[in-house]
C-alpha cells in the first residue's frame, strides 16, 4: 500500500521541483527580457547620422567684417537647392530643408569663423541629420504605413535615397549624445548635463551621509547604553530604510525648499535628500560591519589600557572600514537610481545646459530618463534606452566594486 | 573682513592653537621626565586647545549672523526721516525691501529718492562695521582660548578626557540626526496636511467617491470645483499592489525553496548575483520597460482576443511592479527558510516524507512568520512604488476592479499634483501632502505590523 501511493508522491516531488526551477528560468528570462529589449532599442542612439554639404559661401550673403549677422541658413538651403534641383514648390523646399538638423547653420557658421579665408569659396561639410532621417536610416520607421500616417513621406524617401546612392549620407559614432545637454531636437540632445548633475548629487549625498552614518552607527553599536532612547532610535531607523522614497521628496519640498529657500533644482537639494535617504542603509550596514569585528580585538585593546574611544577609532573601526565602504557604495548606486523624490524638488525642468556648480539647476540621469521616455517621438525613445544603458553601466560598476572589495578584504581577514 | 578671509584666519588659528597646546605640553612636563609624564598624549592637548578655540568662536559666528542683518534694518530704519519711518507696516516692508534690493545691486521696483538711496549707504556702512566688529570679536574669542587653555595645561590635566567626551556628543548627534529626519517627515507633511484638511474636510477626503482634483481660481468658474475623495486611489493602489504580488509571491517564493533546499553549488553561484543584479536595476528602467514593452503588447495581445485593455492598464503596472519585488521577496524568503535549522528536515526525511512534502509541511510552517514578514515589506514597497506607475498607469481616478483598466495610485497622484501636469495651486499641492501623509502612515503601519509578526511568532530553536 505504501508502494502505491510512493509512485504518487515522487510524482509531485518532481513537479514541485519543476516548478521551482521554472520560477527562477521565469524570472530569469524577465529580467533578460528587460535587457534585451533596451540593448535592442537602444544600441542604434551611439550612431549620428550625418549629410554631406557642398556649401557655396557665398560672398553676397557673408559680410566679412560681421560673420555673426550672416544668413547661414540661406547658405545651408542653397546647398540643398543644387543637389535636388527640380524642387520648386515652397511645401516642398521646406520639406528639403527639413533633411537636416536645424544646427547645420551654427556649425557652419563656426566652420567659417575658423576659416575666414574659405570666404568665397565651396566647402564641404558634415552636419546631422534631422531626427526623422536619422530614425529612418537606422530603420526604424515602417515603411509599410501609408504615407500620411509616417513622419517621412515618400518624397523624402526619394531623397534620401538619392544621398545615399551618391554616398554623401552616412553614420558616423554619436558623440553629441555624450557631449551635449538636453535638447528639444533630438539628435542633438545628449546626456553630459544629465551625468553632470548627477555626479555633484552624488559628491553630496557621499560627503553628508558617509561621515553621518559612520558616526552614528558607531554610536549605536560601541557607545549607546541599552536603553529605551537607543531602541526608540534603532526603531526609527529601521522604519526609515522602508518609507517610500517620495515621502522624503516631500520633506525636500517642504522642508529644504520652502522653509530654508534652497535653490530648486540644485545638486545641493537633490544631493541633501539623497544623504537622508541613504542614511538609514549605511547606518545599518555600518552596523552588520561593526557586529563582525571579533570581540576580542575589543578586549585586547582595552587590556593594554586604551580608553574606549582609541579601542573604536584604532582597533575597531579600521577592521570595519572595509564593510562600511562596500555598504556605502551599495547605498550610493541605490541613490544615483533614484528618480521620484528628486522629481519633488523639481528636476522635471528642461534643462539645456550644464550644470557647472552645486547651485546651478540641474537634473540627474534617471530623471532625464523619464523626462525622454515620456517624449512621443521615436528619436527620444532610442535616446531613452541609450541612456539606460549608460546608468546602467555605471550601477554595475559600481555594484561590481562593492563586491570585489568585500571580496578582497575577506580575504585578508 | 569678508566672509571667506574670517573662515580662513579662523582656521589658521585653530591649526595654530594644535601646535601650540601641544608644544606647551611638551614644555611643562620636560622638568618631570618627558612625555611619559603627562596624563594623556600630547596630541590630546593640542586637539583640546584646538576645539576650544574653533568652537565657542563658531557659535557666536553663527548667532551674529543669525541676528545681523534684522538689527542693522532696524537702525536703518531708525534713521530715516519721519514721513517714511511712521508708514503702515506693509508699505514700510515695501521700502525695506527696496533698500535691501539696492544693497544687493538689484533692480528696484519704486523710482529711487534720495532719502532710500541714503538708506542703502548707512546700511552698507553699517553692514562693513559689523563685519569688521564680528572679525575683531571672533580672532579675540580664539586667541583668549588658546591662551586660557595653555594656561591649564599641566602634567596632570586630563586633556584625553575632555576631547573623548566632545567626540562623544558629536557621536550621538549623528545618531540623534535619524531621528530628527522622522520628525521633520511627520511634522512636515502633518503641517501641510492639517492645512489641507482646514479646506476639505477629513470625512469627505477619507471617504469621498470622486477624485477630481481641481479648485475654483475665482467664484464665477463654472464646473472646476473639485472634490478630493482618496476611495478610488486607494483601491487602484490596492489593485496594482494586488496583481503585483499574485505575481511576486508564488515566483519569488518557490524561486527561494528552490535555491535553499534544490540547488546545486553551480546553480546557486549563477542565479543568486543574477538575481541580485534584478534587484538593482532602478525602478525607472521598469517603469519604462513597462510603458513602452508591456503595455503595448498586453494591449496587442487583448486586441487579438477581444478584450477591451486600455493603454495604461493596471495589468502592466501590476505586473511590473511584481517582477521588480521578485529579487526582494527571494532574498528575506530565503534568509528565513535557511534559518529553520536543519534538525526539523533531517527528522522528516528520516521519517520517509519526499524533498517537497518536508518542504510544505515542515520547513513552510516553521518559516512562515518570516515570510509573512516578508510578504507584508514587499506590500509596503508595492504601495510605495512610483516611477512604474507613474510611467505606465493612467491618472484618471476610476474605481473599478478590471485589471485591463486604467486606474491610478497615490503616488501617481503626488507626482502629478506637484509636478505641474495641473495647475500649481495650493489646495492641490496641499492634497498632495495630505496623500503623502496617508502613504506615510500606511506603510509605517504595514513595516511595523511585519517586524511584529516576525517577532512574535517566531519560534525559538535551540
Amino acid at each position: 500500500m505504501v508502494k502505491k501511493g510512493l509512485n504518487k508522491r515522487q510524482r509531485k516531488e518532481r513537479r514541485f521541483r519543476f516548478f521551482g526551477c521554472a520560477a527562477i528560468i521565469i524570472s530569469l528570462s524577465f529580467l533578460s527580457l528587460l535587457l534585451i529589449s533596451i540593448v535592442f532599442n537602444g544600441y542604434t542612439a551611439f550612431q549620428q547620422t550625418v549629410v554631406r554639404l557642398d556649401v557655396f559661401l557665398d560672398t553676397d550673403v557673408i559680410d566679412k567684417d560681421d560673420l555673426a549677422s550672416a544668413n547661414y541658413s540661406k547658405l545651408i538651403h542653397n546647398s540643398l537647392l543644387s543637389v535636388f534641383s527640380d524642387v520648386t514648390k515652397q511645401t516642398d523646399k521646406r520639406k528639403l530643408y527639413g533633411l537636416v538638423s536645424i544646427s547645420a547653420a551654427y556649425i557652419l557658421q563656426d566652420f567659417v569663423a575658423k576659416n575666414r579665408d574659405e570666404i568665397g569659396t565651396t566647402i564641404q561639410i558634415w552636419v546631422p541629420a534631422d531626427a526623422d532621417v536619422d530614425m529612418l536610416m537606422k530603420g526604424h520607421i515602417d515603411l509599410d504605413k501609408p504615407e500620411s500616417q509616417r513622419r517621412i513621406d515618400d518624397r523624402q524617401l526619394a531623397w534620401v535615397d538619392q544621398l545615399v546612392r551618391q554616398g554623401q549620407i552616412k553614420k558616423v559614432f554619436n558623440k553629441t549624445f555624450f557631449t551635449a545637454g538636453d535638447s528639444r531636437e533630438p539628435e542633438l540632445a545628449g546626456i553630459r548635463g544629465a551625468v553632470c548633475g548627477s555626479f555633484y548629487s552624488l559628491i553630496v549625498t557621499l560627503a553628508l551621509s558617509f561621515p553621518i552614518g559612520v558616526a552614528a552607527a558607531v554610536y549605536l553599536e560601541e557607545f549607546a547604553v541599552k536603553n529605551r532612547w537607543t531602541q526608540i532610535i534603532e526603531v526609527n531607523i529601521n522604519n526609515l530604510a522602508a518609507v517610500p522614497s517620495i515621502v522624503f521628496g516631500l520633506l525636500g519640498l517642504a522642508v529644504f525648499l520652502n522653509l530654508f529657500g534652497l535653490p530648486r533644482s540644485a545638486p545641493v537639494v537633490s544631493g541633501l535628500v539623497l544623504a537622508l535617504m541613504t542614511l538609514p542603509n549605511i547606518i545599518i550596514s555600518g552596523r552588520c560591519s561593526l557586529r563582525a569585528v571579533p570581540p576580542s580585538i575589543r578586549e585586547a585593546s582595552l587590556g593594554i589600557g586604551a580608553s574606549k574611544v582609541q579601542m573604536v577609532v584604532h582597533h575597531v573601526l579600521p577592521q570595519a572600514l572595509p564593510g562600511m565602504l562596500s555598504g556605502t557604495i551599495i547605498a550610493m548606486a541605490r541613490a544615483l537610481g533614484e528618480t521620484a523624490p528628486l522629481l519633488m524638488i523639481g528636476m522635471v525642468a528642461f534643462i539645456a545646459n550644464i550644470p557647472a556648480g552645486f547651485t546651478d539647476p540641474s537634473t540627474v540621469l534617471p530623471v532625464q530618463i523619464f523626462l525622454w521616455a515620456g517624449s512621443p517621438e521615436r528619436a527620444f525613445l532610442e535616446k531613452s534606452s541609450a541612456a539606460i544603458m549608460v546608468l546602467l553601466f555605471f550601477l554595475m560598476v559600481m555594484n561590481g566594486t562593492a563586491v570585489i572589495l568585500s571580496k578582497i578584504f575577506q580575504k585578508r581577514q | 573682513m569678508t566672509l571667506i578671509h574670517l573662515f580662513l584666519t579662523l582656521g589658521g588659528l585653530t591649526v595654530a592653537g594644535f601646535f601650540i597646546g601641544r608644544s606647551k605640553a611638551f614644555s611643562v612636563c620636560a622638568a618631570q621626565g618627558g612625555p611619559s609624564a603627562l596624563h594623556s598624549r600630547p596630541f590630546y592637548y593640542g586637539t583640546l586647545t584646538s576645539i576650544w578655540c574653533a568652537v565657542p568662536a563658531l557659535i557666536v559666528f553663527l548667532f551674529w549672523h543669525f541676528f545681523q542683518s534684522t538689527i542693522i534694518m532696524e537702525m536703518v530704519i531708525v534713521d530715516l526721516p519721519d514721513p517714511i519711518r511712521f508708514l503702515p507696516d506693509a508699505r514700510l516692508n515695501l521700502i525695506v525691501n527696496d533698500i535691501k534690493n539696492i544693497v544687493a545691486g538689484n533692480i528696484v521696483s519704486v523710482q529711487v529718492n534720495p532719502a532710500i538711496q541714503g538708506a542703502a549707504t548707512h546700511y552698507r556702512s553699517l553692514e562693513m562695521t559689523a563685519q569688521a566688529a564680528l572679525g575683531v570679536i571672533i580672532t579675540t574669542i580664539s586667541m583668549a582660548a588658546i591662551v586660557g587653555v595653555c594656561l591649564k595645561i599641566t602634567p596632570n590635566f586630563r586633556a584625553r578626557n575632555h576631547v573623548e567626551k566632545v567626540v562623544e556628543v558629536l557621536l550621538i548627534a549623528c545618531a540623534v540626526l535619524a531621528v530628527f529626519t522622522t520628525i521633520g517627515i511627520v511634522l512636515s507633511v502633518l503641517y501641510e496636511s492639517i492645512r489641507f484638511f482646514k479646506i476639505v474636510p477629513i470625512h469627505k477626503f477619507l471617504f469621498g467617491l470622486e477624485w477630481s482634483p481641481q479648485m475654483a481660481v475665482h467664484a464665477e468658474q463654472i464646473g472646476s470645483s473639485g472634490t478630493f475623495g482618496v476611495v478610488p486611489i486607494i483601491f487602484g493602489t490596492m489593485l496594482i499592489a494586488g496583481i503585483a504580488m499574485c505575481v511576486a509571491v508564488p515566483l519569488g517564493l518557490m524561486a527561494a525553496i528552490y535555491l535553499s533546499e534544490y540547488a546545486n553549488g553551480k546553480f546557486r553561484r549563477i542565479a543568486k548575483p543574477l538575481l541580485g543584479i534584478m534587484g538593482s536595476i532602478p525602478t525607472v528602467v521598469y517603469g519604462f520597460f513597462a510603458a513602452l514593452i508591456v503595455a503595448p503588447a498586453i494591449k496587442d495581445a487583448g486586441d487579438i482576443l477581444g478584450i477591451s485593455v486600455s493603454s495604461a492598464s493596471a495589468l502592466a503596472a501590476g505586473v511590473v511592479t511584481g517582477i521588480m519585488l521578485i529579487p526582494f521577496v527571494v532574498s528575506l524568503s530565503d534568509d528565513v527558510i535557511n534559518a529553520v535549522p536543519q534538525s526539523l528536515r533531517d527528522g522528516a526525511l528520516s521519517l520517509g516524507s519526499t524533498r517537497s512534502e518536508t518542504i510544505i509541511n515542515v520547513v513552510l510552517p516553521a518559516a512562515l512568520p518570516g515570510i509573512v514578514g516578508g510578504v507584508l515589506l514587499a506590500v509596503s514597497r508595492a504601495i510605495g512604488e512610483t516611477m512604474i506607475v507613474v510611467m505606465a498607469a493612467g491618472l484618471s481616478a476610476h474605481l473599478t476592479a478590471n485589471p485591463f483598466e486604467a486606474v491610478t495610485t497615490v503616488t501617481v497622484q503626488i507626482v502629478s499634483l506637484l509636478v505641474g501636469e495641473q495647475e500649481f495651486d495650493s489646495a492641490k499641492t496641499l492634497a498632495a501632502f495630505a496623500l503623502g501623509f496617508v502613504l506615510f502612515v500606511v506603510t509605517l503601519i504595514l513595516n511595523v505590523v511585519a517586524l511584529t509578526v516576525v517577532r512574535k511568532y517566531r519560534a525559538h530553536y535551540e
